[in-house]
This record gives C-alpha cells, structure tokens and sequence, in this order.
C-alpha cells in the first residue's frame, strides 16, 4: 500500500462517471427547473402545509411505531434461540424488497372493512381504517420499520455480550441489562435506523394511495400530493419535489459518520 | 482478464440502448410492416377501446395497437413531456384543449358522450337509493380527485345541480379506482360513469342518476403531432367514429356526441 495516487482503470473509471451521472443529473434538474419566483406562493397554499404536516406527522408516528416494536423484534432476532427464526427473519425484512404497492393491496385485504381482520374491526369495535390518516401510519410502518430492525438488529447481533453477561453477574436483571447496557451500546445504530426508518415513512407513496386513498388533510401526503401537482401544474410538482429533496439532504446530514462516513457498527 | 469489466460495460451499454430504442418502435426494418400505435385513453374507456383495438388489429394485421389507459389529465401531461404517443382519446374536451393549444394535437373530434351513475356494493350497506343520498352522515363515499374529468363531473353534479356539499372519503386518481374501491366494498358509494357501472357487471350496482341532476361529458380523440405512424393514427380514429366504433361504444352505454 502507498500513499502514491494511482489512475483509476478505465473499465472502473467509466462506469464509475456514467453511474455518478444517472445519479446526480436527475437531481440537478429539478434544481433547474426549480419555479424560485413562485416557490413561497406554491409552498404557501393550504393544501400544500396540510400535506406538509400530515407527512411529518405520519412519518414520525411511524418511526415511534417502528422504534416500540421493531426494537425488541430485532432483539429476538439477534439474540433468541427459538426455531424459525430464519424465516421470521425473512419475512419481516420482506417489505423491503416488495414493491410498495403490493404492501398496500395486502393491507387492504386484511385490513379493509372487508378484509380477514378488518371486517371484525368494523363488526365488533365499529373500527374502519382505509381513508384515515390511521391507515396512513400502518401502510407507513409497514414499510419503513424493516429498516429499523435490519439496522438494529446487525448492532445487537455485533455488540459485546461480555458486558450484558457483566451486568447479569452484578445483579441485574435482564430487563435492566436491556436498558441499561445493551441499548446504550447499540445507541449510533439505534439512531441511524430511526432516522432511516422516518425517511422512508415520509417518501412512502404506493402502499399509502393503494390502501389509505387521497384525500386532502386526511390521507394526501407530500409524496401523492407531488404525484397529482404532476398532472396539472408540474411547477408545484417540481416545489413539493424540492421540499422533499432539502429533507433528505439533511436526514443525509444527520446520518453522516454513522452511515455515510462508513463507520456504522450495521 | 482484463477485458471482463469492459465486456460488462459494453453489455449495460447494448441493454440500456436496446431497451431505450426498441420500446419506441419498429419503423427500423421496411416501411409499413409491423408498426405498433400508441394510443393513449381515458380510464373509462378501457373497455371499449380494447375491444375497438382488438378489431383494429385484425382488419391491419401489421398493427399492433398498445394502449395507455389513465386519468385524462395525467394523459394529456405525459404527451407534452414528450410521451410516444400517436392518438390522444380524452374524458374531457379541457384535457383536448390543452393539447391543442400546445400544438401537439389538432382538429379534435367528439366522438361520444358520457354522464354519471352512482355505484354501490352489490349489497349496498349504505342503503343507497338516490344520489342524494350521498351526503347522509356517516356515507363513505369515492369520487375521482377533482383534477380530472370524472372528478369535474362529481362536481357538476353536487356542486352545480343539487347544491350540496359532498365530503368524500377518499378522492381517487380515476374512475377505476373510485370502482375497485366500490367493488371491495371498501367505501359505500362511488361516482363514477354510465358506462362503467355497466362494465364492471354485476360487482356493483348502479343507482341511476335523473337526467335533470345529472351532467355530461364529452369525449374528442384526435391524432397526435408528433406521430410516427399518422396514416394508421388516423385510421384508427376513423374506426372510433365510424358506425361499428359508435357500435361497440353505444352497447358500453355511451351516448352518442
């Protein structure tokens, strides 16, 4: 190993520029096509500050969701012994991968006033939860907390049992370890998982339309509002867009040493 | 060894072209055979214009007919963002207007018309019996988002003729939408049109709305500016107005323009 710069090879170098460019073009076009003049005047209608508050409002439920129960799942995933564990391991980090929609079709199914589950909710409880912002959270959690459990559970499965077993051996017991030693330890993770988590809530578009619809103060957040500007006044599209794209910048921001620096203990 | 990576960026480079290029068409090998016509339609009219495609297809056996069935606005949208599109069948004559107006279509022609019926659940929970009834406490109703025509339809007929005030429960991207979610009985009622109460058979039921309650809207199709393929755009609108596409178009419930 030297200090030495060495030219990158060509066959690296180029995928390497075309990948960058793919990625960072798109980004800079919309900064382009940006409306700055109208931005306050676009930003500032009533529909718009609804989205904008149902989306920060459903994203951080969501998070607080994920974090209640998405923690201990990620524990008894690292740390259990019980049979199955493989799969359940696969099965919650499914929603990962499955296209969001699909997630949103299930959920109505279950979920709707029809559904497997949903009709005893509307039967017995007089429960319905399609077209409430209720129906926003799940389809939002849903989706966004396998993130928290991936992200928590590598840090349970790599942090030092030695000091829990520690602890145990001083007399503690093993809620108090939980709470007092291995959460601490798992604290970056814990942190990076919650901001990733809330990220994804807030972008959340196909399970939320599918299985929440779109209603205005309700239903409609920043990603469907975006999605119907587009179709009748792509200048607003292109502000909502912008709106977005600064909170992900700074969930960036936040992030930055733990996962974008590269020494995130997942 | 060394040539490995280059093999693998000449192959994403090949597949990225080839799929960019041969999406948009076949024009490549010898003039008239094999041509597929974009054509892009409203929602509602999935049904029939797939049948009237079906028939395209079999009188030019070298055209293939693809369809992009949506909201009219989003439609009309996607076509001045530069989509391949060869004919344009809109739900309203705004969503034409625009178009024409852009320059990307001109000389629309009506071609049908079409006005509102409400859908309910087979087993209507609700007890729906007239559209009026829409606006009852505790009615969780569907309407298209008021962007695009069925949704300025929903509005016409609250809003203009019966004067009130209807607090929809979710506001749906189009007509479809607002029917599968009547279909699932996932809300009471939905407003949607004539002619998809009639399509969607017997997974709803369809409470008519009197003639002097209900609007109309009408539907123009024209070919587009940026065609590649404009004699097979032109005949295809030419089977929609001729008397066997008003056929197939009136047996949907359509009026006639």
């Amino acid at each position: 190993m030297t200090t030495r710069q060495q030219r990158t090879p060509w066959p690296l170098g180029l995928p390497a520029l075309v990948g960058a460019v793919l990625l960072v073009v798109p980004l800079v076009g919309l900064l382009v096509r940006a409306p700055w003049d109208g931005l306050t005047r676009i930003l500032g209608t009533e529909e718009v500050l609804d989205a904008l508050w149902l989306s920060l409002f459903s994203a951080t439920l969501a998070m607080l969701i994920s974090l209640v129960l998405g923690v201990p799942l990620a524990w008894v995933l690292a740390r259990s012994t019980m049979p199955g564990l493989r799969l359940l391991r696969a099965l919650v980090t499914l929603p990962l991968v499955l296209p969001p929609v699909v997630g949103g079709v299930a959920l109505l199914l279950v979920l709707g006033r029809n559904g497997l589950v949903g009709q005893y909710l509307d039967s017995w409880f007089g429960i319905t939860l399609p077209f409430t912002t209720a129906a926003v959270v799940i389809a939002e959690t849903f989706v966004a907390m396998p993130f928290l459990v991936i992200a928590v559970e590598g840090a349970f499965r790599s942090a030092d049992q030695g000091y829990d077993e520690a602890a145990a051996t001083l007399g503690a017991n093993r809620l108090t370890v939980f709470r007092r030693v291995t959460l601490p330890l798992i604290r970056p993770a814990l942190v990076a998982g919650a901001v990733l988590c809330w990220a994804r809530a807030l972008g959340e578009f196909g399970a939320t339309i599918t299985f929440a619809g779109n209603l205005q103060g309700v239903t409609r957040t920043m990603p469907l509002e975006v999605y119907l500007a587009m179709e009748t006044d792509p200048d607003a599209a292109v502000a909502l867009s912008l709106v977005l794209l600064a909170v992900s910048v700074a969930v960036l921001f936040a992030l930055r040493g733990r996962w974008v620096g590269g020494g995130g203990a997942a | 060894m060394r040539l490995r990576p280059a093999i693998g960026v000449a192959a994403v480079v090949l597949t990225l072209s080839c799929l960019a290029a041969c999406g948009g068409g076949d024009d490549g090998d010898g003039g008239e055979d094999h041509v597929t016509l974009h054509v892009f339609a409203a929602a509602s009219l999935t049904e029939t214009f797939t049948t009237l495609g079906q028939q395209f297809e079999k009188e030019h056996p070298n055209t293939k007919v693809e369809f992009n069935f949506g909201p009219s606005s989003g439609l009309a949208e996607q076509i001045t963002g530069g989509a391949p599109a060869d004919v344009f069948a809109s739900a309203s004559p705004s969503n034409m207007d625009t178009l024409v107006q852009s320059g990307d279509a001109s000389d629309p022609k009506d071609f049908a018309k079409n006005s509102g019926e409400v859908a309910v659940p087979p087993d209507n929970p609700a007890g729906i019996v007239a559209v009026g009834d829409l606006v009852g406490q505790g009615v969780k109703v569907a309407v298209c988002q008021p962007q695009v025509p069925c949704g300025k339809l929903a509005d016409a007929i609250f809003l203009d003729k019966l004067g009130l005030d209807l607090k929809p429960a979710t506001e749906e991207v189009d007509v479809k939408s607002v029917l599968t979610k009547v279909e699932l009985g996932e809300v009471d009622a939905g407003v949607v049109y004539v002619t998809d109460v009639k399509a969607a058979g017997g997974k709803v039921k369809g409470i008519e709305i009197p003639d002097h309650q209900n609007a109309s809207t009408a539907y123009p199709i024209a070919t587009l500016g940026n065609s590649t393929h404009e004699k097979q755009a032109q005949e295809f609108v030419d089977l929609v107005l001729s008397d066997d596409g008003s056929k197939v178009l009136t047996e949907a419930g359509f009026a006639r323009p």
